[in-house]
């Protein structure tokens, strides 16, 4: 059996920064397996800019953000391989992996790091209603199609999901001559970037219907030939009389992305309720020595982010490997009041100075405390002016604010000012 | 006075300009400039692709070097449309220059060997 000190799964943006930070803290050996043809992930197809203003202190597209990590991980000496796909890993950290030059091979590693990314929730997962014919594709298939392979899926389009890919391609594919009709969101508000609601919707005056959804899809032909939308109440039902019709040929689908972690379900990791696995402040998940970021922890809104994780990662399993990541506590960290996840879930050592809690909230809201507490105490409080879910928090707390904590356990929570 | 959301990055701050082009509501100064920008001469940069002529099946990604005027948007549309680039190309490589004399490249955004 071949033997690795660090094994990454996925070679996107997270997978990349996870490897070159690894390396930089004294892992040689590291092997990135990547199923794709190429590094780089998903910022392959896109192609906008807007990237690595964190990172870079200038605006990317994808291609030229990915590409200077790349160049890191070559100028490195990283191995990795490509087109080869992860088809089982046990709990004694064995990853078998397929490619065609390789066959299959089962490498013993003594971290490693999930970096796989996130895929698109599909129609049949909202139960899209109507006739299943062509034309319903999720945007990100779409995007695929256009920007790598410069092939135009449909010609009037009508987007169910206000995610930033659907408002990205609305703008791509009216670009490229096709006309957008609308998005509908079945939310009260939008789940996009502000900005691209500015830049991809309004510049080329593409109405945002909100608290609308897809009622049915019609295509008896065999293609998209109709879609009606209606109104939602508060309970998400229909509300009779409120459909709009829109004849286009195609349906695209900006739903969701969900993390995508099928390998870790056979480790019985602890599994949070970002669908991603549970995190010690380390990145480390319940079973030792297996490592998460990225994309496939918890759906990030900007690449930056990703690869500030990846980092984390990288570190984390570099210390684990070098036997310095050993537990000396266990404080739980939970959501409460507002607050749909929170971002290490347990604190175990006491490794890094500061400690970024990244958390969501679960609707809109302004001016608000965000309160850190243990039982009664109050630990730390921040005020914030706007909050919405499709935006990240992050939050640094030292670590001396967590010693001497009444309980085992933190709660971070919203209040109204 | 307006409202705007700015575009200049993820962030998406949301802006405020009086009729005296002062604004408000911005982090950073490039927020403030791209709320005068918008209401006095409106700008925006282009992503698409070409097309690579000596490979199969082949798109490389662009992106406009700066900011073009908005109302000039489909105009440069166009003109990417119209040509297409050899293999291999780089990063930085100039497509277009100076597309519709706008002062802006048409710039290659991808590595293709």
């Amino acid at each position: 059996m071949i033997k690795r000190d660090l094994v990454i799964i996925g070679g996107g943006s997270a997978g990349m920064a996870a490897a070159i930070e690894a390396k930089k803290n004294g892992i040689d050996d590291i092997l990135i397996l990547e199923k794709d043809g190429v590094l780089g992930g998903i910022l392959n197809q896109c192609i906008h800019n807007g990237f690595g203003l964190t990172e870079f202190k200038e605006e990317l597209t994808g291609p030229e953000y990915l590409s200077r990590f790349v160049k890191q991980v070559e100028e490195l000496g990283i191995e990795y391989k490509l087109n080869s796909l992860v088809l089982d890993i046990t709990e004694n950290k064995c990853v078998t992996y397929s490619n065609e030059k390789d066959g299959v091979v089962i490498v013993e590693a003594k971290a490693i790091i999930f970096a796989t990314g996130c895929y698109e929730r599909s129609p049949g997962a909202i139960q899209l209603a109507g006739d299943r014919c062509s034309g319903i594709i999720t945007a990100g298939t779409a995007q695929k199609y256009l920007n790598i392979h410069g092939y135009l899926v449909g010609k009037r389009i009508v987007i169910l999901g206000s995610g930033d890919i659907g408002l990205i391609m609305a703008r791509r594919m009216t670009l490229e001559g096709a006309k957008v009709l609308c998005v509908s969101e079945i939310m009260p508000y939008s789940n996009g970037l502000n900005r691209n609601i500015a830049q991809c919707l309004n510049d080329y005056d593409i109405p945002l219907y909100l608290s609308r959804s897809v009622l049915r899809v019609e295509g008896k032909s065999g293609r998209v030939e109709k879609v009606v939308l209606a109104a939602v109440d508060d309970k998400m039902k229909f509300i009779p009389g409120t459909e709009m019709e829109f004849e286009c040929d195609t349906l695209l689908l900006s739903v969701g992305l969900i993390p995508y972690v099928s390998l870790l379900d056979k480790l019985h990791c602890e599994m949070s309720s970002t669908r991603g696995a549970k995190v010690n402040d380390q990145l480390m998940t319940s079973i030792p020595g297996v490592f998460a970021c990225g994309n496939c922890l918890h759906v990030h809104d900007v690449v930056d982010f990703v690869t500030d994780e990846g980092r984390d990662a990288g570190r984390g399993a570099a210390n684990y490997i070098k036997g310095l990541s050993e537990k000396k506590k266990h404080i739980l960290v939970k959501p409460g009041n507002g607050v749909g996840y929170v971002i290490p879930q347990f604190i175990e050592t006491d490794l890094n100075n500061d400690i970024t809690f990244k958390f969501r909230v679960r609707r809109p809201v302004k001016n608000v405390f965000v309160n850190f507490k243990s039982g009664d105490a109050l630990i730390h409080k921040v005020v914030k002016p706007v909050l919405i879910p499709s935006e990240m928090v992050m939050i640094k707390l030292n670590k001396d604010k967590l010693a001497g904590l009444p309980l085992d356990e933190i709660e971070v929570s919203l209040e109204e000012r | 006075m307006k409202e705007l959301t700015c575009i200049v990055c993820p962030r998406g701050c949301r802006l405020t300009i009086d009729d005296d082009l002062k604004v408000t509501g911005n982090s950073c100064p490039r927020g403030a400039e791209y709320a005068v920008n918008e209401m006095t001469n409106p700008k925006r940069m282009i992503t698409s692709f070409m097309r690579v002529k000596n490979r199969e099946n082949c798109v490389v990604s662009v992106k406009t070097s700066t900011s073009i005027p908005k109302r000039m948007i489909f105009q440069v549309m166009e003109e990417i449309n119209k040509v297409g680039v050899n293999a291999p190309t780089n990063i930085g490589d100039i497509a277009i220059k100076n597309v519709l004399g706008t002062g802006a490249d048409i710039v290659i955004t991808k590595n293709v060997k």
